[in-house]
C-alpha cells in the first residue's frame, strides 16, 4: 500500500507496524506519550501501546539511555526519542562506554538492539543547542551503526530497519524535513539496506555526497548546476557508520570529481574521512582534489546568522565550481608570501 | 518494622555507643600539616562527621556485635527464620546450622580466593586486580538473598557476589589478565557484566527491572509469585554520580523493582566519603521518594535481612529501597594503589577489629555451630578454590588477534570486514598463519604491573 506522508508521519508509521509486530519494542522519551512529541512523531502511539510501552521519561537523556540498556539486557527493543540534537551529550557516556561496546564486552553474549532517534541540524530558527550537527562524534564510535534519513520513504524504511538490526543505531532525523511529503510504500518489497548510501540524482561531470537536511539543497544545485551545463551526480548518503565508500568510489570512478557537504564543520568531520577515502581508492580517476562544503569551525550561530554558517545552494554551486577548476581556490595571503618565496 | 514497609527503620536500634573514631583525625603532626595545606581536607573536616556504625540520626542495622554476640532484634529477625541455630524443631535447626555454615564459607572462600589473585598480581599473573577484602559480610550477605531470576549489575569489586551467583573462578581474572573484558555469561548466572564506569549500571538495574514491569503487564512473569528483581551494586563514591542519582529518579518515579546496594567502604581510591556527601547517604533516598536503611555491612546476618526486606518490599510491587552497606575497604583500590599515602593506620586498625568473617565465626562457635574440624573444613575448601583459581588463571591463552573483529557488532558490517580482511593479510604477510606478528606474540597481560595506573578505575 502507498500513501502520502510526511516525514515526520512516516517515522511515526514505522514506529507504529514496529511495535504492532513485536511487543519487545518500546518507545521511551520526553514528552513522546501524550503530547506525541515536540515534533509530534510519536503521536497517537500511547493510546495505541499503552503508558508501559510508550513512557514518558524524566529529563534525564542519560537515564532514557541507560534504563533502555537494562530493558534490553532484558530482551526488550528500545526506541529511544532525544528531543534535540544539542541534548544528547548527556548520554554520550552511556551511549560510547555502553550501548556501543557491550556486545564486544561480552564476547557476543548480550546484545543491544537499541534505537537511538535525534532531530538534528539548522535551518529552523532555532535556539542554542537546537541545530548541532553531531554526526561524527557518533560514527567515529565502533559498535554503533549511525543513520540519516532524508525523505518520508527512507524515514519509514530505515526506522523498521533500525529497530530490526541487533546493532546499537543512532537514527538522525533533519528537523527542517520533518514537514515534507512523499509517497510511502508502506510494504516496500526487498528496500534498500540501512547501510547503503543511494543516488538520487545521476549524472556524470561531479559526484556530489551529502546526507539528511542538504540532500534537497543538494539536488536544487544540481538542477542549477545543469542550466550551466554542469552534470551533477547527486549521493545521499545515508548510512554514516558504516560509510558506503562502494558507492561513492563507483560514481567517482565515473565522475574523478566529489564535493562534499555537510552542515557540521569541517575539521575531522565526515567530509575528511569521505575525502581520505575517495583519494585512497580512486586516486588515479580524480581529476581535482576532493573539495568540502561545510559548517564553519564554531559553535552553531544564533538564528539571523546561521543562512552564513549552513551549506546553501550558492555555497554548494561554488564548491562544484571549485571542484571542476572554474574558480581560483581561496589561498590565504601568507600562503601566498610563502609560494612567491619558494618560487 | 511495618510489614508495608518492611525496609524502612525510623528509630534508633538498641544501639552500642559508637566507637570513637573519627576518619579523618590526623595522626601525626606531619599529617595534620598536610591536612592543613590541603582544602578538599577542610571541606572533609567540616563536614557532619559520618560515623559507622552508629549516630543518632541515622541507626545502623545490626545483629551481631562486633564480638560475635547476636543480638535480638524482632523486626529482622522475622526475616531469618530459617537461620535459628537454635530451632526446636531438629529439621529446622539442623537445616538453620548448615545455612549458617554455608554464609560462613562463602565469606572464607571469598577472603581466600582474593588473596589468591593478589598474590598471582604480585607475581605477574594479573595486571590488576581490586581486592573485596573487608566487605565480605556486605556481598555475601546480599547475594544470598537473591533468587536465581533476579539480576545483578555490578561493579568490578563484587567477586563474593560473582561467586555466589555461580561464576566459574576462572572467569573472575579474566579481565584482569588481559585476555578478555568481561568473564561469564551474564544470562547464565542472571549477573552483568562487571562495570568499569562508576555507578553507570545503576541505571541499568533500574531499566532491567522496568521490563520486568512490562513482562508482568504481559504475562511473562507471574507477579504473584514475587516480581524478579534488579539489583545494583555500587559503591560510596557512585553516589555522586548522575548516573545513579537518575537512576533513583527511574525506579522511584516508575516504582521498578529494584534494591539500590550501596556498599559505602569509606573510600573511593583517595576520597573519603564525606567528600561525597555531608549527609550519611542513606538519607539521599528520601529525596528520591523510596525508603533508605542502612546496614552494618560486617554483619552478614543483618546484611541478610535488610536486603531479603528491600527485596520483598520490590517483589511485591512496592518499590525501590536503597541499601547502605558500612563496611570498609580494608585493601588497596586496586594492587596499583598505596593508601598509606592518604589514610592513617590507625583507622585501619580501628575496621579490623570490626572483621566480618572473624565476627561470623565468633558467633557460629559461640551457639555451637562451628569446632575447631569445621574452621579446618572450611578452610580447606578456600585453599582447594585458591588453588582453583591459580590453575585456571595461569592455563588462560591468549586469544587470536582476528577475534578482535569477531563482536563488535551483530550483523555484518561491511566496513568492519574489510578492516579484517585488511589486517589478516597483513598478518599473513608474516609468512605463517600470523603468530609472528605484531600484537600476536606478548604476553603482555603477563607483564605485571607495568602499565596500570591508579586511576583505571575508582
Amino acid at each position: 500500500m502507498t500513501t502520502t506522508l510526511t516525514l515526520a508521519k512516516a517515522l511515526g508509521a514505522g514506529l507504529h507496524r514496529a511495535m504492532t509486530d513485536d511487543d519487545r519494542v518500546v518507545v521511551m522519551g520526553e514528552d513522546v506519550g501524550r503530547l506525541g512529541g515536540v515534533y509530534r512523531v510519536t503521536d497517537g502511539l500511547q493510546g495505541a501501546f499503552g503508558e508501559r510501552r510508550v513512557l514518558d521519561t524524566p529529563l534525564a537523556e542519560s537515564g532514557i539511555v541507560g534504563t533502555a540498556v537494562g530493558l534490553a539486557y532484558r530482551g526488550y527493543r528500545p526506541v529511544c526519542e532525544i528531543q534535540f540534537d544539542g541534548f544528547v551529550f548527556v548520554a554520550f557516556d552511556q551511549i560510547l562506554s555502553q550501548l556501543a561496546k557491550m556486545h564486544a564486552r561480552t564476547g557476543g553474549k548480550v546484545r543491544l538492539p537499541i534505537t537511538i532517534r535525534i532531530p538534528v541540524g539548522g535551518g529552523i530558527g532555532a535556539a542554542e543547542h537546537h541545530s548541532e550537527s553531531p554526526e561524527a562524534l557518533f560514527a567515529h564510535v565502533a559498535g554503533l551503526r549511525v543513520v540519516s534519513v532524508a525523505n518520508p520513504q527512507d524515514a519509514y524504511t530505515a526506522l523498521r530497519q533500525a529497530v530490526a538490526c541487533d546493532d546499537p543505531v543512532i537514527f538522525f532525523e533533519p528537523k527542517r524535513r520533518y514537514h515534507l511529503k512523499g509517497e510511502v510504500d508502506l510494504d516496500p518489497v526487498d528496500p534498500l539496506p540501512m547501510d547503503r548510501a543511494r543516488v538520487v540524482r545521476e549524472g556524470h561531470d561531479v559526484t556530489l555526497v551529502t546526507w539528511g537536511g542538504l540532500v534537497g539543497t543538494a539536488l536544487d544545485a544540481a538542477v542549477a548546476a545543469s542550466d550551466d551545463g554542469v552534470s551533477v551526480e547527486v549521493i545521499d548518503l545515508r548510512s554514516l557508520s558504516p560509510v558506503d565508500h562502494d558507492a561513492v568510489a563507483a560514481s567517482v570512478r565515473k565522475t574523478g570529481r566529489v564535493v562534499v557537504t555537510h552542515e557540521a564543520p569541517r575539521h575531522a568531520g565526515l567530509g575528511a574521512e569521505i575525502a581520505a577515502t575517495v583519494t585512497d581508492r580512486c586516486f588515479e580517476y580524480l581529476e581535482a582534489a576532493p573539495v568540502r562544503v561545510t559548517g564553519h569551525g564554531m559553535p552553531y550561530p544564533p538564528a539571523k546568522l546561521e543562512g552564513h554558517y549552513l551549506p546553501d545552494l550558492d555555497r554548494i554551486l561554488d564548491g562544484v565550481d571549485r571542484v571542476l577548476g572554474r574558480v581560483e581556490p581561496f589561498v590565504p595571503a601568507a600562503d601566498r608570501r610563502v609560494a612567491e618565496v619558494a618560487r | 518494622m511495618m510489614p508495608s514497609e518492611p525496609a524502612v527503620r525510623t528509630g534508633p536500634t538498641a544501639a552500642t555507643p559508637p566507637k570513637a573514631h573519627d576518619g579523618h583525625r590526623a595522626a601525626t603532626p606531619r599529617d595534620a600539616r598536610a591536612e592543613r595545606k590541603n582544602p578538599a581536607r577542610d571541606v572533609v573536616r567540616t563536614a557532619p562527621r559520618q560515623d559507622p556504625v552508629g549516630g543518632a540520626a541515622t541507626p545502623t542495622l545490626r545483629l551481631l556485635d562486633e564480638d560475635g554476640t547476636r543480638r535480638p532484634d524482632p523486626e529482622l529477625d522475622r526475616w531469618l527464620a530459617d537461620l535459628d541455630p537454635a530451632a526446636s524443631d531438629e529439621t529446622a535447626r539442623s537445616s538453620a546450622r548448615t545455612a549458617l555454615l554455608g554464609l560462613y564459607e562463602d565469606m572464607v572462600v571469598a577472603r581466600r580466593i582474593d588473596a589468591e589473585a593478589t598474590a598471582l598480581q604480585r607475581q605477574g599473573e594479573l595486571a590488576l586486580w581490586p581486592p573485596l577484602l573487608g566487605q565480605e559480610a556486605a556481598q555475601v550477605g546480599s547475594a544470598r538473598a537473591l533468587r536465581d531470576d533476579d539480576f545483578v549489575f555490578s561493579s568490578y569489586r563484587e567477586h563474593a557476589v560473582a561467586r555466589v551467583r555461580g561464576a566459574e573462578l576462572v572467569d573472575l581474572v579474566r579481565v584482569w589478565r588481559g585476555v578478555a573484558v568481561s568473564g561469564w555469561d551474564p544470562y547464565a548466572i542472571g549477573m552483568a557484566s562487571p562495570q568499569v564506569i562508576i555507578g553507570a549500571q545503576a541505571l541499568h538495574a533500574t531499566g532491567w527491572a522496568m521490563g520486568v514491569q512490562n513482562d508482568a503487564d504481559a504475562g511473562r512473569v507471574d507477579a504473584a509469585a514475587g516480581l524478579p528483581v534488579g539489583v545494583a551494586y555500587f559503591g560510596d563514591g557512585a553516589m555522586s554520580q548522575g548516573d545513579v542519582n537518575e537512576a533513583f529518579v527511574f525506579a522511584s518515579t516508575y516504582r521498578s523493582p529494584v534494591v539500590f546496594f550501596c556498599q559505602n567502604n569509606q573510600w573511593a581510591i583517595s576520597e573519603p566519603v564525606a567528600l561525597q556527601s555531608r549527609v550519611p547517604l542513606v538519607e539521599r533516598a528520601r529525596g528520591f521518594g523510596m525508603p533508605g536503611v542502612r546496614v552494618d555491612g560486617n554483619d552478614v546476618l543483618a546484611v541478610l535481612a535488610v536486603t531479603r526486606a528491600a527485596l520483598d518490599r520490590a517483589r511485591r510491587d512496592g518499590g525501590p529501597t536503597l541499601v547502605e552497606a558500612v563496611t570498609y575497604r580494608m585493601g588497596p583500590h586496586t594492587t596499583a594503589d598505596d593508601p598509606k599515602r592518604y589514610r592513617d593506620a590507625a583507622e585501619v586498625e580501628v575496621w579490623a577489629g570490626r572483621d566480618p568473617v572473624a565476627r561470623f565465626e565468633a558467633y557460629l562457635r559461640s551457639v555451637g555451630a562451628l569446632d575447631d574440624d569445621g574452621a579446618d573444613r572450611v578452610r580447606a575448601v578456600a585453599d582447594a578454590a585458591a588453588a582453583e583459581l591459580r590453575a585456571g588463571c595461569v592455563a588462560l591463552t591468549d586469544p587470536e588477534p582476528l577475534s578482535l573483529f569477531d563482536h563488535v557488532y551483530t550483523e555484518p558490517h561491511h566496513a568492519l570486514d574489510r578492516e579484517r580482511a585488511e589486517y589478516a593479510h597483513y598478518l599473513a604477510s608474516f609468512g605463517d598463519d600470523g603468530a609472528g606478528g605484531p600484537g600476536a606474540a606478548g604476553d603482555r597481560a603477563a607483564s605485571g604491573t607495568a602499565a596500570a595506573p591508579t586511576g583505571v578505575a575508582r
